[in-house]
This record gives C-alpha cells, sequence and structure tokens, in this order.
C-alpha cells in the first residue's frame, strides 16, 4: 500500500491550514459599536488540531428538511424582487463540499426581520419568513430562491443603515470549518459605509462576500440570478501533495 | 490555492434558524450517561449576553444516528445557556497523547465578528492534569475559566466571560 489509501480517508482528519493573514475581520472593531464590551482582551490561545476540531457534525437532509423558496410562505408570493442565488461551496484546496447544510436568514424586501426583537418601522410581510435551509450536491453546488432584502437603519452610529445582505452559516466537514457569514450585492452604495463589510482587512477577501449578478442563473420572466461561492477551510495533507 | 470565505457578525436577529430541540443531544434517543450543562454569558461591563448562539461539538461518544454530538443554544433573557447531552470520555490526542473530557464551545453573538472559540472541560477529571490543551496555559487562575464545576448528580456550569477579570481563554485552532 502506498498512496492507494482512501483520498477520503486521507483527508478527513487531517489538519486545516492556518488562517490566510488578514482574510477574517478582528473582534475588535472599535468602529462596530457592539464589540467594545464583547471582544477579549487577552490574545488566543493557539492550540493543536486534535480530533475534536478537525472532524464536525454531519446533518442529513432526511433529518433536516430543505427549506429551499424563501420567497412564499403558504402558497401566496412574499412582496420585493424575487431573486436566485447559486453557488459552489469548495475548500481552499478547491476541491467540492458535498452534501454540506447551508442555513439561511436575511431581512424582508422593506428591511425588516419577521423577528420580535426588530422594531424598524417597516411593515412585516406576512408571505415573507426569511429562513431556510439548503443542501449542496455531489458537486458542492447549491441554489435557493428568495427576495432580495431590503436595506435598513441600525443604531451603531449617526444616520447607519446596514447594506442589503443575506446571512449563511456552514458547517463542512471539521469543527475548525464554521463559518457564518453575509452576502452582499453588487454596486450597493452603503458598503463603503459599513462597519461590518469594512471589518474584513484584506480588500480582496472583503470583496469575495459581495455576490455577482449572473445573466445565466437569472430565470427569464421569473427571477434575477447571482453566484456566489463559499470556499471553506482547506486541509493540510491532501492525497496529491503527499505524493 | 483559494483563501477562505470571511467571516461576518451573526447579528441579533439569528433566531429565523433557531431550533430549541438542538439544544438538546439526547433527543434522538441517545443511551450514555446524560448531563447537563449550563453557565451564563457575561461581556466586560459584566452585563449578561442575552442574543448569542452557543454550539457546543463533542467527539465523545462518537456521534450516531441516536448521537448528534453537536447542539446549539441560544442564551435566554438572563444570558444563560443549557444543554442536555452525554457525558464525554477521553478523547485521543496528537501521536500517544491523551486528551481529557472535554467538549468544544463556538459563541457567535452580535458584537463578534467572527465566532470565539473555548472548550469545556469536567472538575474532577485525573486526566485535566495532563491534558495537551489545559497544559497550554501557565495561569491556574486562567486554566479554572475552562473547568465546568458539579453542581448537581447531573449538572455541570461554567460561565463564559468573554472580556475582562477572570476572562475566558478563548482558542485559535
Amino acid at each position: 500500500m502506498t498512496t492507494e489509501t482512501a483520498p477520503f480517508q486521507a483527508t478527513e482528519t487531517a489538519p486545516f491550514r492556518p488562517i490566510a493573514a488578514d482574510s477574517q475581520p478582528a473582534n475588535d472593531t472599535p468602529s462596530y459599536g457592539s464589540t467594545h464590551l464583547r471582544h477579549p482582551t487577552q490574545p488566543p490561545l493557539s492550540i493543536p488540531q486534535t480530533v475534536t476540531e478537525t472532524t464536525g457534525p454531519r446533518f442529513s437532509p432526511a433529518q433536516f428538511g430543505p427549506m429551499a423558496d424563501l420567497s412564499m410562505v403558504g402558497g401566496k408570493q412574499a412582496q420585493g424582487e424575487r431573486i436566485i442565488v447559486r453557488g459552489r461551496v469548495v475548500d481552499e484546496n478547491d476541491r467540492p463540499i458535498p452534501h454540506t447544510m447551508i442555513e439561511i436568514w436575511q431581512a424582508n424586501a422593506g428591511g425588516r426581520y419577521d423577528h420580535p426583537g426588530d422594531q424598524h418601522d417597516a411593515p412585516l410581510d406576512p408571505h415573507f419568513h426569511g429562513g431556510g435551509r439548503v443542501f449542496s450536491d455531489a458537486d458542492g453546488w447549491y441554489q435557493f430562491t428568495s427576495i432580495k432584502p431590503g436595506a435598513y437603519p441600525w443604531r451603531n452610529h449617526h444616520n447607519a443603515w446596514r447594506p442589503n445582505h443575506i446571512h449563511y452559516s456552514l458547517f463542512g466537514t471539521g469543527f475548525a470549518q464554521r463559518v457564518i457569514t453575509q452576502m452582499y450585492f453588487p454596486g450597493d452604495p452603503l458598503l463603503a459605509l459599513d462597519p461590518v463589510y469594512l471589518s474584513v482587512p484584506d480588500q480582496a477577501a472583503r470583496e469575495r462576500l459581495i455576490a455577482a449578478f449572473d445573466i445565466d442563473i437569472t430565470s427569464p420572466e421569473w427571477a434575477l440570478g447571482y453566484r456566489f461561492d463559499f470556499v471553506l477551510r482547506g486541509r493540510n495533507a491532501t492525497p496529491t501533495e503527499q505524493g | 490555492m483559494l483563501v477562505a470565505t470571511a467571516n461576518q457578525t451573526i447579528g441579533p436577529y439569528w433566531h429565523l434558524i433557531e431550533d430549541p430541540t438542538w439544544a438538546d443531544l439526547t433527543r434522538f434517543g441517545a443511551e450514555g450517561e446524560k448531563i447537563v450543562l449550563t453557565g451564563t454569558l457575561f461581556d466586560g461591563g459584566g452585563n449578561t449576553v442575552a442574543d448569542a448562539a452557543v454550539e457546543i461539538w463533542q467527539t465523545s461518544p462518537e456521534s450516531s444516528d441516536t448521537f448528534p454530538g453537536f447542539g446549539r443554544c441560544r442564551t435566554d433573557g438572563a444570558g444563560s445557556f443549557r444543554f442536555t447531552t452525554l457525558k464525554p470520555g477521553p478523547v485521543a490526542g496528537l501521536g500517544n497523547a491523551q486528551q481529557a473530557p472535554h467538549v468544544a464551545v463556538s459563541i457567535f453573538a452580535r458584537g463578534l465578528l467572527k465566532a470565539l472559540t473555548t472548550r469545556l472541560y469536567f472538575q474532577d477529571e485525573v486526566l485535566n492534569e495532563t491534558d495537551p490543551v489545559l497544559s497550554l496555559i501557565d495561569s491556574e487562575t486562567r486554566r479554572r475559566t475552562l473547568i465546568a464545576q458539579k453542581v448537581s448528580a447531573d449538572t455541570w456550569r461554567l460561565d463564559i466571560r468573554l472580556q475582562g477579570d477572570n476572562e475566558t481563554v478563548f482558542m485559535d485552532i
């Protein structure tokens, strides 16, 4: 037996690469007010990745049923601009991550969340809830239908508005791959003013949070299409690199 | 090589994906020593954090059809979380090392642009003395921020302090 070990096995417990410099936001981001009392002041402890960090939970669509159409409730269409979001989940080695769960949540077209804590004076839409869940397919592709979320004010600073965005939560195949992020829309003038978006130091990393309009995903007479890919941390020892 | 997608805060409205049953890791019929893990989250001003998502992941007992190994709990109005799970045993470490029983913990909340990751260990475990992660922490006071105290026959408690005095040890993994 030389390199004939099963690739799946070989990669499943290999440690993840270190996080690329400046690709992630710092929790100590003074321009985002809520961070002031919530960011740790002690430096994080670097620990070796053990089986606790290199493996992670698995979710099956049988147990956690997909909810891939956020654009209607009870068979009735939500208000707003219908969109399709499609993309791939891959790792840093550009390998697809198949059958992985993606959780989705967002505001309605008026910029209001269907949540008791959201007191923004914009109407709730009885035909929009804003929570969804999809799974990537065997090649890492995912897709869902929704409504373009509206911008909304928040009290971070005078006249503060969040850009249009959709929230996502992904698990990947290991605890250290866990990511919760937000997807933005191209051409949004609020991006340049948003402390959350601007918290990512590296400009290229930041801009990868912006979806691309895609005419091929756009469905004629039905919905505008956007492309958004997720990249999760890649494992260090891949079969090709062992050779 | 590609670079991993940046994290952004979970924000205050993540409850749109909340499922309260996820706090009970035994809900699919898991057999074993059932325990409760509870605690309260505090910020640097000593205020409780009432809008956080606390997630746990444990590799012992091994996940199965009846035991997901993963749980999520929203902190309640008093900033507290409460999981029902199975008591983990020792976990293999790197090389020949053995890790003390532990649970990995992630904190997501408004004001956190990315998750805070830590571990929960259990009071009175002999392996705590030689655990390869606990051993990296020089200060006994700081090490104690990771060790849950047994408060009843089946309940362990660990408060988590995001900032300030007795700040929890958070980890880069």
